[in-house]
């Protein structure tokens, strides 16, 4: 069997934070944003993330490619750990992951236009190629995804929340990586543009045999564009597995009232589902709780939840569906 | 009587750049304790047409045509009219609730200032019957709460502050702006529960704003739905889910990807909504359509009854639609 294109292992990723009123020679506190995450993406196949705002989604993500600093190994294809890398050999690592961000206009920059956003990754990372060429493979790329060609000298600001979202997408694929990570690409933009967002993504990933890294609140989404799913919370892993196994039978009380609180466009499906309600909001991740992170709002929740974290292990009958949680 | 009435409600903006109509020709009327969801993306004027309601345009904004609260033409009333309709009749949740919370003022003050403004009660009576407010929205520990200030809380429990706040003086009608968009699933579910058992309680009628079609499909009776700053499609739930009989409102149902089911691929709408300071003469959906003919681009047919309570505005015949 081939090596993954990517197997993490233990991914932490924690932030100092000083608050107020703090002495200087008061030690900072440590907030664990990531909080050893394991999963691995093989070629060609798309890893979606889902969890509530705060739940350590984007830090993942960021940590990964070394936007943030992170502990743990990232091994790239059966060979380096790309947190220990040198930064020569790091930047050569960029090339093959890129990444799209959420907010489509803020992600470029306003001063540059289309041609020059487009073609800047392949400037940085191809040096020696000429003008016209680059000049080429940016046309091309903006047909990949349905830009018109001689629009290569307008500004962002001319164009729709949709298309600047395509432009996000052409100057990660520009370098041709092998993979992308997106990190809540469509929920700027509106329903009728989203669906066209994902279908590109989808067919490009076909086209290239790229993989993705999908982070997305909007569990409907992520349904639709992912092989596996995780579910994150608090920094911690609750659940993963086969998109088809996590959503036709989740197993972690997370996932249930997750899956239960999102709406159906259909009224009478909707207004006869049993829907699983959590009290409360997400704890600080300044001070989560013992044992298992979500016991606070479980409603599963024993005495044994507060002294033991639940590991994360296959299920005795699914071995691809791993689940944290002592009672499952 | 109906509660609200609003007939031909158009609102218009000066710009530097021109006249931007943003609401054209609104029409509709709902009773007590019904709730009505008007659906919309960015820019259909979905936002607009509840802030004529309450007279909160922006200053270069015009509205014309009428709105009856009650009877009562309130449609550009002179503002101390306004005033006494505001929050304690017409009571208003917007979407971001960080930004609609005074960040310099203790929850306690500004929710007091609503009932000392309105009903003329003392400060201590205000805010005790705040803190009675807030235990209604389900925040716990509501009487030392009340003391904080809006960062102090989450963005779940600050919507809920938002909502015992428009809540405080009872009113009859209730205009939710996007409520749950800033929201986590798990905390929208939870707000949404929260306003059937208040709306129950208190038998106020909701308009309730948003582009969300499933929240759209658990909570509210009636459907319009906005394009391009005009109505589409207007009538019951159930049926317009059902049997969708505008190409916007079938394209949209289609193009959401569902919790409940898999399809291979998405069907898209495709272009981009209309550039409102270009609004098109005719239909503005007309450019993305797939049914569009010529007649199209120079006029759309009036919203017009096309069986019991279901209204459409198409050039073309349902039975075109194939």
């Amino acid at each position: 069997m081939s090596d993954p294109l990517l197997k993490v292992e233990n991914l932490r990723v924690s932030f100092h934070i000083k608050s107020e009123g703090d002495m200087p020679w008061t030690k900072p506190r440590e907030l664990h944003a990531v909080g050893g995450v394991d999963f691995e993406l093989k070629q060609g196949e798309t890893l979606g993330i889902v969890g509530e705002s705060g739940c350590g989604k984007s830090t993942l993500a960021r940590a990964l490619i070394r936007m943030v600093p992170g502990s743990g190994n990232v091994v790239w294809m059966g060979g380096d750990n790309l947190l220990n890398v040198s930064k020569s050999k790091m930047m050569n690592y960029r090339s093959e992951i890129q990444m799209v961000f959420q907010d489509p206009l803020a992600s470029l920059n306003p001063r540059m236009t289309v041609g020059q956003i487009i073609a800047e990754p392949l400037r940085t990372h191809q040096p020696n190629l000429g003008n016209a060429e680059v000049k080429e493979r940016v046309k091309k790329m903006m047909q990949q995804v349905s830009l018109l060609p001689n629009q290569i000298n307008r500004y962002p600001h001319e164009f729709s929340g949709g298309q600047c979202q395509r432009i996000g997408i052409a100057r990660a694929l520009i370098v041709e990586p092998k993979l992308i990570i997106c990190d809540e690409p469509v929920s700027a933009l509106d329903v009728s543009i989203q669906a066209q967002v994902i279908n590109l993504l989808m067919e490009l990933q076909r086209k290239m045999g790229l993989s993705l890294i999908f982070i997305a609140h909007d569990l409907s989404v992520v349904k639709h564009i992912s092989n596996r799913v995780m579910v994150l919370y608090l920094g911690k892993v609750m659940e993963v597995a086969d998109r088809n196994d996590l959503y036709d039978n989740p197993r972690h009380p997370y996932t249930q009232a997750l899956i239960s609180a999102v709406p159906i466009p259909d009224p009478e499906i909707e207004r006869n589902k049993e829907i699983i309600l959590i009290d409360g909001d997400l704890p600080s991740p300044l001070a989560p709780p013992s044992g298992c992170v979500f016991r606070t709002r479980c409603p599963k929740a024993q005495a044994i939840c507060a002294t033991t974290p639940p590991a994360l292990d296959p299920q005795s009958d699914q071995e691809t569906h791993l689940v944290a949680c002592h009672f499952t | 009587m109906a509660l609200l009435d609003v007939q031909n409600l158009s609102v218009s903006f000066n710009t530097n750049d021109g006249v931007v109509n943003a609401v054209n020709d609104v029409s509709f009327a709902m009773d007590a304790g019904q709730t009505l969801a008007i659906v919309g993306e960015s820019g259909s004027g979905k936002s607009q047409t509840a802030f004529a309601i309450l007279g909160l345009l922006a200053q270069n904004g015009m509205s014309s045509g009428s709105v009856k609260f009650q009877g009562k033409e309130i449609l550009n009333a002179p503002l101390e009219k306004l005033n006494k309709i505001r929050a304690a009749d017409i009571a208003m949740v917007f979407q971001d609730p960080m930004t609609s919370l005074n960040p310099y003022m203790r929850v306690s003050d500004q929710m007091a200032e609503v009932l000392i403004h309105h009903k003329g009660m003392s400060k201590t009576e205000a805010i005790a019957e705040s803190v009675k407010m807030l235990d209604a929205v389900k925040i716990p520990d509501a009487a030392a709460r009340v003391r904080l200030y809006p960062h102090e809380f989450s963005g779940g429990m600050r919507q809920r502050v938002m909502i015992a706040m428009s809540l405080l003086c009872k009113p009859k009608l209730l205009i939710a702006d996007e409520p749950t968009t800033a929201l986590d699933v798990t905390v929208q579910a939870q707000t949404m529960t929260l306003f059937s058992e208040l709306q129950s309680e208190f038998g106020m009628g909701v308009i309730l704003i948003t582009h969300d079609l499933g929240v759209v499909a658990g909570f509210c009776e009636e459907v319009m739905v906005l394009y391009g700053g005009r109505v589409m499609e207007q009538g019951p739930t159930d049926p317009i889910f059902a049997t969708p009989s505008h190409p916007y409102t079938r394209g949209l149902l289609k193009a959401i990807p569902r919790v409940d089911q898999l399809n291979a691929e998405l069907d898209t709408i495709p272009g981009s909504p209309p550039n409102m300071l270009q609004a098109p003469k005719g239909c503005p959906f007309e450019p993305r359509c797939q049914y569009a003919q010529e007649d199209c681009v120079q006029s759309l047919r009036p919203l017009t009854e096309f069986a019991p309570a279901r209204k459409r505005a198409c050039n073309r015949e349902l039975e075109e639609l194939v």
